[in-house]
């Protein structure tokens, strides 16, 4: 069924993003000279620039479906990925781990660890973040053909193709650059296409509160009742949201993927960087304006028959998805869906373009360049970024034709990320604030984590064990199980690397200058008035934090 | 910040103009519809979401094309 019909002048609007975006490709080729450029937009990033794409990197259109979606399911609990977690872990991405990633001179995350660790630890990284760009890159494009098809009839190949080729073009013209410039433009599109969602749900609901009052506690509450999981939508208690999401999902992503991160590296100066996640956090904390409150919209008006409003049907089961577009449908007029669909495009594309510039730079850089062709030029690393982007474009393709074939693929998205990410934060952690972790401990420990997250979710997904075992409850959601998971990869791969750096041989204390807390000497940087510390706006941030957490207790 | 390359235009500038460009369309789209009524009709289409959604977002990226020009300009003078 198709959800949402285009006239004209929609169309118009669809064509014109398009024709902007692969000429802004063209546009800034010019200024593409060397791989600096090309890999870090040449650390030539205001905050602000820096901040906005270092959100709009994760600001993908999947996320804005699936969120809104999961928040029809879950109900309040959804929060919890904008609030609880992401920002304590961008706070302390600004003003504890950014010292140590800008001042090295780093280009990727594998080169902190080929720094502070050795060269395996970081090639094994590199394939790992490789191999988990590509799945998620082409699992997203699949997502999106079949959205596009599901809610607007369009051909399935079609708009795979030309969403990939338009990618394809503009990452290749100039890399990280003009990946930045549109997810920037995509920021401001989802903002303006989707805010009038929540605004016209409001009016026609009543209020804000009246929202509240027309669902079920379970529905409404963020914090009250997560003491007993089977009073919430989520099934997790507090201990499961807390650890599991806000300490080691949340902080694996936001500190150690390389996707979010590469965009504060091009920021112009140390400042700049360390600013850029704490604004990137007030615009985090602000996204459940556009999909909780547009999923709990979705939710009141579907319990109430006169509204006329129901969400799509995948045979016997409710497709959550369609949440977001059913609403566009209901409000937007002539014009406006054109806008809507844009911004979902442009999530999508600037979601793609993340994935990309992010494999582009991991494969040159701590691959290809670590281990193929030691001694290539900036000239030779600019074009093998280049190849690199339109090879990591077709391997996505193929793997969204194979995720077409074997719709299971997506059930392991969650696994892909808890599989690098969970790990990675224990291994981050321990090398940049204990100085005596060994090369061999972290690796042996990293891989560790991944292997057991790996095989944790195989155990649950097959039933060779309970999913309570690893819950620690009787009731439970696979949202819950994913949380847990990740706090065990974490755990495991924390425990692995202490023991083996126990027994194997440290680095000297003179390689680590610069890349360890304790070892770094603390440099005072040029003083600056109170309203352009970090510490100031982060400070600020943590207070905004508490107060949407109590007001929606 | 990107623009502070010789010659190349601000970031802004682009979101300026894209907002400009689709508001400015947005507007005179529900301009038209509001004086030849659609068949297609939409929840809360009597409070005309597309003509003042469309203004503030064209306003807001004249806004962005203003500042972005006048910092371009006040560049090239230094």
């Amino acid at each position: 069924m198709q959800a949402i019909g285009l006239t004209g002048v929609d169309w118009l609007i669809i064509l014109i993003y398009f024709v902007f975006v692969l000429s802004i490709g063209f546009y800034l080729k010019r200024y593409t000279k060397s791989d600096e450029d090309f890999f870090l937009a040449g650390r030539k990033n205001s905050s602000w620039v820096a901040g906005l794409a270092f959100l709009s990197a994760n600001l993908g259109a999947l996320e804005l479906l699936g969120m809104t979606g999961n928040t029809f399911k879950y109900g309040m609990y959804v929060a919890h990925f904008y609030w609880v977690g992401a920002i304590p872990a961008m706070l302390f991405l600004a003003i504890y781990m950014m010292p140590f990633y800008y001042s090295s001179r780093i280009k990727s995350i594998p080169g902190y660890l080929k720094l502070r660790f050795d060269e395996k630890t970081r090639v094994l990284n590199g394939i790992a973040f490789g191999i988990m760009t590509v799945l998620v890159s082409g699992i997203n494009l699949y997502a999106m053909a079949l959205v596009l098809h599901t809610f607007l009839g369009w051909h399935w190949d079609v708009s795979m193709w030309a969403s990939a080729a338009t990618v394809a073009v503009y990452v290749t013209l100039s890399g990280l650059m003009s990946a930045i410039f549109t997810e920037i433009i995509q920021f401001f599109l989802i903002w303006f296409g989707l805010f009038l969602v929540t605004v016209l749900g409001i009016v026609e609901i009543g209020s804000l509160q009246e929202i509240f009052n027309r669902i079920p506690e379970a529905y409404s509450a963020l914090w009250s009742t997560s003491s007993d999981p089977s009073q919430n939508g989520m099934m997790v208690t507090w201990a499961g949201i807390v650890m599991g999401l806000g300490f080691v999902l949340s902080f694996g992503y936001w500190t150690t993927d390389f996707l979010v991160v590469q965009r504060a590296f091009s920021a112009k100066d140390m400042r700049s960087a360390r600013m850029a996640p704490i604004i990137a956090s007030f615009f985090k904390m602000a996204m459940p304006f556009i999909v909780i409150i547009g999923g709990l919209i979705a939710l009141v008006l579907s319990r109430d028959p006169s509204s006329g409003f129901s969400l799509l049907m995948d045979g016997d089961k409710i497709n959550y998805d369609s949440a977001l577009p059913m609403l566009i449908a209901r409000y937007y007029p002539t014009g406006l869906v054109g806008l809507g669909v844009t911004a979902l495009l442009a999530g999508f594309m600037a979601g793609q373009a993340g994935n990309i510039s992010a494999f582009n730079t991991v494969w040159t850089y701590d691959i290809y360049h670590s281990v193929i062709k030691k001694d290539a030029s900036s000239a030779h690393l600019l074009w093998m970024g280049r190849v690199a982007t339109i090879g990591g474009i077709l391997l996505s393709v193929v793997t969204a034709y194979w995720a077409k074939s074997m719709p299971t693929i997506m059930d392991y998205m969650q696994a892909i990320f808890s599989w690098v990410n969970a790990p990675l934060f224990a291994t981050m952690l321990l090398g940049m604030f204990v100085k005596w972790i060994t090369p061999n401990g972290a690796f042996w420990g990293l891989l560790a984590g991944m292997g057991s997250s790996f095989t944790l979710f195989l155990a649950v997904k097959y039933d060779w064990i309970s999913k309570s075992l690893i819950t620690l409850s009787d009731v439970t959601s696979d949202m819950a199980a994913n949380f847990w998971r990740a706090w065990w990869a974490w755990l495991i791969c924390f425990v692995v690397t202490i023991v083996i750096s126990w027994f194997t041989r440290k680095k000297p204390e003179e390689e680590l200058i610069g890349l360890v807390k304790g070892l770094t000497r603390e440099t005072a940087g040029k003083p600056v008035p109170m309203l352009q510390k970090p510490e100031f706006w982060a400070v600020i941030s943590l207070i905004v934090l508490i107060a949407l957490n109590i007001y929606f207790w | 910040m990107i623009s502070s390359k010789k010659e190349m235009k601000s970031i802004w500038f682009f979101v300026g103009l894209m907002l400009t460009v689709i508001g400015v369309i947005i507007f005179l789209t529900g301009i038209y519809y509001w004086l030849m009524p659609a068949h297609t009709q939409t929840v809360l289409e009597h409070l005309y979401p597309d003509i003042w959604w469309g203004a503030i977002m064209a306003i807001v990226g004249a806004i962005f094309l203003y500042n972005s020009l006048k910092w371009q300009k006040s560049k090239k003078s230094a």
